[in-house]
Parts: structure tokens; sequence; C-alpha cells
């Protein structure tokens, strides 16, 4: 195979990039939970890159990436331990070193993962999530980026289009979170008791560095620099820009204010929304997507108060609603193949990413929680989950209530 | 001697410090507080979710005179502080029975 020096260049920066998103979601996360449960939202969102990594390198990116299996279904395990470095990825035609790609796409999965501590905000155990990440890597995330990104998958051969991850992020991600919901239960106190977010300026720093990592993240799954990759770096800045104002213009008018909260949220809504199709769109067809795509996640996230699901953070309604609304807006505004027949395609990927990502989720997390416990008892969930699971506290104004011990 | 306390707007604390100053009082104790009167909360809104805030930011200041002081500080506070809207607070004075000064011991109106 040919290595190109500057794709390689992109695809490397993009996947530093891709990386930045986590912790970038520890602050957007981080801000939006009560400030006795801070540290412990951001001590998963990097435990979370951890194993997620290593899951990845040893096992999981052979059964997403390695050679077919049969049926389009999973890949064998003929690239564990990311062996075989030099030989081309099964179905591609890279010009990037097959490591690059292994890292790049390590960074999807390490987020995609982390996107779930939202929906276990305030009541999730520690080494619980790291059992239940490890796992859903494996038996959740890796089929589906196999039927989707590997050419040898199943809903790929059909014609499937997800240019950077609607289906195998986004969709994902929120048909897991709506499981892991059920799961893990409401929250003590959820929704009579007060739960504002305890410090907003976190979640737009953290929604600014997920906008800066989303250039990777969309633009870098071209794989190349180049046409293709200029195209989705544009849309990727066009539907941010308009996910923030449908967000805000539809929450002016239902409320009456234009918050901060949901102007962040809108960003994150647009850029969503654009994943699936950022390559494939026009900058204009980019704009509309970005805006739908803000307007979906300002009202899918009521659903949870509506149907009594406590999805914490939200992670159904802006990663699953507007996963669901770019992937099919695919079908209907792609530069090439547009039409009933595509449109159809994109509606199978969302309905069987949706039941299997469920079904799976559900099935990890009630293991999990049957054996080693996903929830922390109910007076730790009370006093918070910072002092109590990890000895420590975000915010120490004084040093009145302490003494040094032995 | 007596305790005045007085909870007024936060706005309001460097007029009322200037005015007690320039009555001579040299020491007092101020916190921020919250709590509510008359005056209603305000509505946050995030993602949708409406909470009614019912307290309301206020300082409370806290100042031991004399007998006396007690009545030209109540004046002070009040002229200070007040903007004739809902929530310009309460002030409210209790008899002292003793006053220690840390430093030296001294008891009593010597430690004011």
């Amino acid at each position: 195979m040919i290595v190109d020096a500057g794709d390689t260049a992109w695809v490397l920066g993009a996947a530093a990039l891709v990386l930045f998103m986590t912790p970038g979601l520890a602050l957007f996360y981080g801000g939006m939970v009560r400030s006795k449960n801070v540290l412990a939202m951001m001590v998963q969102n990097l435990g979370a890159i951890a194993i997620v990594s290593v899951v990845w390198a040893i096992v999981a990116y052979s059964l997403a990436f390695g050679p077919d299996a049969g049926g389009g279904f999973i890949g064998t395990l003929r690239l564990a331990g990311l062996a075989h470095p030099n030989a081309q990825v099964p179905g591609y035609h890279l010009t990037v070193p097959p490591l690059a790609f292994a890292a790049f796409q390590m960074m999807f999965a390490v987020i995609t993962a982390a996107l779930l501590t939202g929906t276990g905000a305030d009541r999730m155990r520690f080494g619980g999530f790291l059992v239940f990440a490890a796992l859903w890597s494996i038996v959740v995330y890796a089929p589906i980026a196999h039927w989707v990104f590997s050419p040898e998958g199943w809903l790929f051969k059909r014609g499937v289009l997800d240019f950077a991850g609607g289906n195998v992020v986004e969709i994902d991600s929120g048909a897991s979170a709506l499981a892991l919901a059920f799961v893990l239960g409401r929250r003590h106190g959820w929704p009579r008791e007060v739960m504002a977010p305890h410090s907003l300026p976190l979640t737009v720093v953290g929604a600014g560095i997920l906008w800066f990592g989303w250039f990777g993240f969309n633009a870098g799954s071209a794989l190349a620099s180049g046409h293709v990759a200029a195209q989705a770096f544009v849309s990727t800045q066009l539907a941010a820009c308009t996910g923030l104002l449908g967000w805000i213009l539809v929450e002016r008018w239902r409320t009456g204010h234009a918050t901060t909260l949901g102007a962040a949220s809108g960003v994150v809504a647009g850029l969503v929304a654009i994943t699936p199709a950022c390559g494939y769109v026009n900058s204009m067809a980019a704009l509309l997507i970005g805006f739908l795509g803000g307007v979906t996640g300002v009202l899918a996230v009521s659903a949870k108060f509506r149907f009594g699901y406590d999805d914490a953070l939200d992670v159904v309604g802006v990663h699953g609603a507007c996963g669901v609304v770019g992937t099919l807006l695919v079908g209907v505004l792609a530069m090439r193949g547009a039409g009933a027949h595509l449109l159809g395609e994109q509606a199978l990927a969302v309905i069987v990413t949706i039941g299997w990502a469920f079904t799976l989720t559900y099935a990890v997390a009630w293991l999990v929680e049957r054996s080693v416990g996903l929830r922390v008892p109910p007076q730790v969930e009370i006093e918070g989950l910072d002092t109590v699971v990890h000895a420590e506290s975000a915010y120490d104004f004084g040093n009145v209530r302490a003494t040094r011990m032995g | 001697m007596r305790l005045v306390t007085a909870i007024v707007k936060p706005f309001k604390l460097d007029d009322v410090k200037q005015a007690l100053h320039e009555l001579g009082v040299e020491g007092m104790t101020v916190s921020e507080v919250q709590g509510h009167g008359r005056q209603r909360g305000h509505t946050e809104v995030y993602r949708g979710a409406e909470y009614v805030v019912d307290f309301v930011p206020k300082v409370r200041i806290e100042v031991l005179v004399d007998d006396e002081t007690a009545v030209q500080v109540v004046d002070a506070v009040t002229t200070a502080a007040r903007t004739g809207q809902i929530g310009d607070g309460k002030i409210w004075t209790v008899p002292i029975d003793d006053v220690v000064r840390i430093r030296t011991g001294e008891r009593g109106p010597d430690a004011l």
C-alpha cells in the first residue's frame, strides 16, 4: 500500500482532536451536574478513555474492522492486539498507515462510551461503569461499527451512508442511553427535586472543546486530506451554528428565554445531526440539517419528563433523536444517490442500530448491576459521589472544615 | 448594649457601611445570606425544566453598640438601605448581657 504524507498527517491530527472531545465532554457534563457529583462525572470520562482504548487495542478494533467472519456481522480476531499493522485494512483503500486508522477509530469508540456517563449522572458506580464500558465496547459498539463503517459490513454493503458516525456513535449512544436509564432507574428525588446545573461556564467551555474536536471527528472521517475533508469541515461549522440558532429560537418561543445551556446544547445538537451527512451534502444542506437538529434537540429533551425515564443529561434527546434526524436527512439531501431507495436503507440502519444497541446494552447493564453493581447505594447518592466514592471535593473554599490526619 | 441586625439588599452594603462609619461605628460583621419576605423569587429554566428560586440573596449586617447609638444606627441603616421597592429588608435589635474583647479581656461597654 502507498502511504500519503498529507493524509497521514491529517488523520493523526484528527485522531488527537477526537481524543480531546472526551475531556471536553467531561467539562460539558461536569458543569451540568450538581456540585457534589462533578468529579465523579469527570473521572468517569477519563476512565472511559483508559478502559476503552485498552479494550480497543486488544480486541474491539479487530471485531469492528478485522476481516469479516461471515455475513457482514462481525470481524474476526485477525487484527486482535493491533496485529498486522502494515497490511491494508480489509475492504479499504487507505493512503494512511492502518495504525493511524486504528488510532482514529479508537477515539470514536472512546467518546461513544463516554457519552453514556451523561445518562448515569449522579448515581453510577465508577468501577461498575468501567466494567460496563469494556463489555459494551465489545458487544454493542464493535458490531455496529462493523456493520456500518467497515466496507465488509452488511449495512455498508446495502449502501447505507454514515460519514462520521450518525449511526455508529450518535444513534448507538442514544439508544444505549435509554436502556441504561431503564436499568439504573431514576435518581433519588427526580423529577421533583431541583437538579439544576452547578456551573454553566464549565458547560460552555466543554461545548467549545467538543465543537473544536468535532472538526477532527467529521473532516477526519474523510480519511484523507482534500476536497471531501474540506466539505465535511465546512458542513460541520455551518450545522453547529444553525443548531445553536434553532435551539434558542424554539426555547425563546416556548419559555420566553434564550438560555446559555440552550445555546451550548444547540451546538451539540447541530453537530450530531450533521455527523452522518457532513461529507455527503453541500453547504446549504448542512445549514438546514443543523437547524433541524437544533429544533429536534430542544423538543426531544422534554420527552423524559413525559415518559418518566431519567436520562439525566439528555443523551437520548440530543444524540439519539438528532442522530436519527441527520441519518434520515442523508437519504433526502445527499449530493449523490438521494431518493426513496437510500432513505429506506438509512431508515433500516436506524431501526437495527436502535434495536441492537437498546437490547444488548440493557443486557450488559443488567448483568453488571447484578454482578459488580452499577448503581451506588441511596445514602451515597444523597451525600454525593465525589466525597464518598472518590474522597475528594471539587471546590474547596477554605481550610476551616479540615485538619491533616496523622 | 444592643445587637443591631439588618438584612439589606446586597448592592446597598456600601451605602450602609458608609453611613455606619459616619456615625463612628468601628466594627461590623457581614454575611451573605438568602431569604425572602414579601419579595418574590425568580424562575430559572434549564433545558425546559423550570425551577422557582424562592430565596433571594441578601446581606446580613450585625453591629454591637451601646443603647443610645443603637437608635442612631437603626435610623442610619434605614435611610441608607431604602430604595422604596419591595425587598428592602428589615432591621431589629436585641439587648445584650455581656461582651468580651478577646485580646484584652475587657468586658461590657469597655469592650465595644
